[in-house]
């Protein structure tokens, strides 16, 4: 009894204790961004490896998205007679929702694994603890420049797998299933407004960009130096954001659409 | 690792993509050209009841759309409906418009509908639209023909 009590107390500790490592790490982490803009060639490199990387996954996965809404919506919406109202209902549901959310799916399991697994490698093999050795701030100089990297590509990617979506779904609408081109795009555009949908779109793939690259870069940071370590931490990358992203895409959704 | 120069081209190519597709998304998907607010005017009517009428339903001429409802409220002293809506400024209207509440379809959204008369003076930015026609509501005429006084007919 008194086992498990302790265990319960061990664990509350250890999260909390976690929970205020990582907040610590955010501030130096952000702190640490400003010293990035004096070395633009770290961030470019990571732009390649975290963005232009992630680039085919995101646009293939947006085709085919917006192809299946498309295909389904259209089966629905043809019922009520309704099918001219296929781009307004293809183009809505990947502006506010799906585009944020599945790329931010998509860009936790390309990048961020791959983000964990190289910084807990590096912290295993000591290259951490050598760069300190050699006073140079290994936040500095390897964190800030991945955690701007992943920030920065976020939205454009999430951007990205919208539009492409909507092309996706014009050509399964209006090319196979003979919806008209004019209403696609004309209901679409008179329905949809810049300023609620699409700045809200973009507005929540920032926030995930921003927690993707914490979570990633906190995980692989604070991770045991060992193999199993590395492991467990690109596992943890992955869950955790996979719930923070589908937690904080019902927030933001509450805030901004919802009247709550 | 690449060679740098096309891993720079890579990435400045990614990030112009990425903000192509915003602007994609601005442009064509969305209506950010049509309606800014540096080009419109506000003018105001009131109905005796403006039925499902909502902010940003549009409000149209001869069936083209050439602005949107911008706000809705309650008169306090005579319970209308303030409905101000945004006209695109290159639309004049004559000072005796009638403004009336449609609905596209038997289901669909509602909208204003502006019928310009024969006056030669316009209405001006905020100016108010006198005769109006108050939204149908469908309850109301399913009532009315249903209880009809069987004598009229």
């Amino acid at each position: 009894m008194i086992y498990f009590i302790q265990k319960i107390g061990n664990r509350t500790i250890s999260f909390f204790s976690k929970f205020g490592r990582s907040a610590i790490f955010l501030i130096q982490m952000l702190i640490a961004c400003v010293a990035v803009i004096f070395r633009p060639k770290l961030l470019l490199t990571q732009l390649y490896s975290v963005g232009v990387l992630s680039f085919m996954i995101i646009t293939i996965s947006g085709l085919f998205v917006g192809m299946v809404l498309a295909l389904q919506g259209y089966y629905i919406l043809s019922d009520f007679g309704a099918d001219e109202t296929l781009g307004l209902m293809v183009a809505s549901s990947l502006v506010r929702e799906l585009g944020p959310v599945v790329s931010a799916l998509l860009f936790a399991g390309r990048a961020g694994s791959a983000l964990t697994a190289e910084i807990g490698l590096m912290k295993a093999t000591e290259q951490l603890s050598g760069m300190e050795m050699m006073a140079i701030d290994p936040i500095d100089r390897i964190i800030a420049p991945r955690f701007l990297a992943g920030f920065i590509s976020m939205p454009l990617l999430a951007a990205l797998f919208s539009s492409i979506g909507v092309i996706g779904g014009q050509l399964v609408g209006v090319v196979i299933l003979g919806v008209d081109e004019g209403s696609y795009w004309s209901q679409m555009q008179s329905n949809l407004d810049f300023y609620d949908d699409i700045v809200n779109g973009i507005i929540k793939s920032i926030v995930f960009g921003f927690a993707i690259s914490w979570i990633a870069l906190f995980e692989g940071y604070d991770t045991l130096p060992t193999s199993e370590g590395v492991s467990r931490a690109t596992t943890r990358t992955v869950v955790n954001s996979a719930f923070v992203i589908l937690g904080l895409d019902f927030i933001l959704t509450a805030l901004m659409f919802g009247d709550i | 690792m690449q060679n740098t120069k096309t891993q720079d081209t890579l990435v400045g190519l990614f990030v112009v993509i990425g903000i192509a597709a915003i602007c994609f998304m601005a442009f064509k998907i969305s209506n950010l050209s049509s309606f800014s607010k540096q080009n419109v005017y506000t003018i105001t009517a009131r109905f005796e009841n403006s039925g499902g009428l909502k902010i940003k339903s549009p409000v149209s001429i001869a069936g083209v759309r050439i602005g949107r409802v911008s706000k809705i409220s309650v008169d306090k002293d005579s319970y209308e409906s303030i409905v101000e809506m945004y006209i695109n400024s290159q639309y004049k209207l004559p000072d005796d418009t009638t403004a009336s509440i449609f609905t596209a379809g038997l289901l669909g959204e509602q909208y204003v509908s502006l019928e310009p008369g024969g006056s030669e003076e316009v209405i001006n930015p905020n100016g108010v639209i006198d005769i109006t026609q108050s939204a149908i509501v469908l309850e109301e005429m399913i009532g009315q023909f249903l209880f009809k006084d069987p004598v009229d007919n």
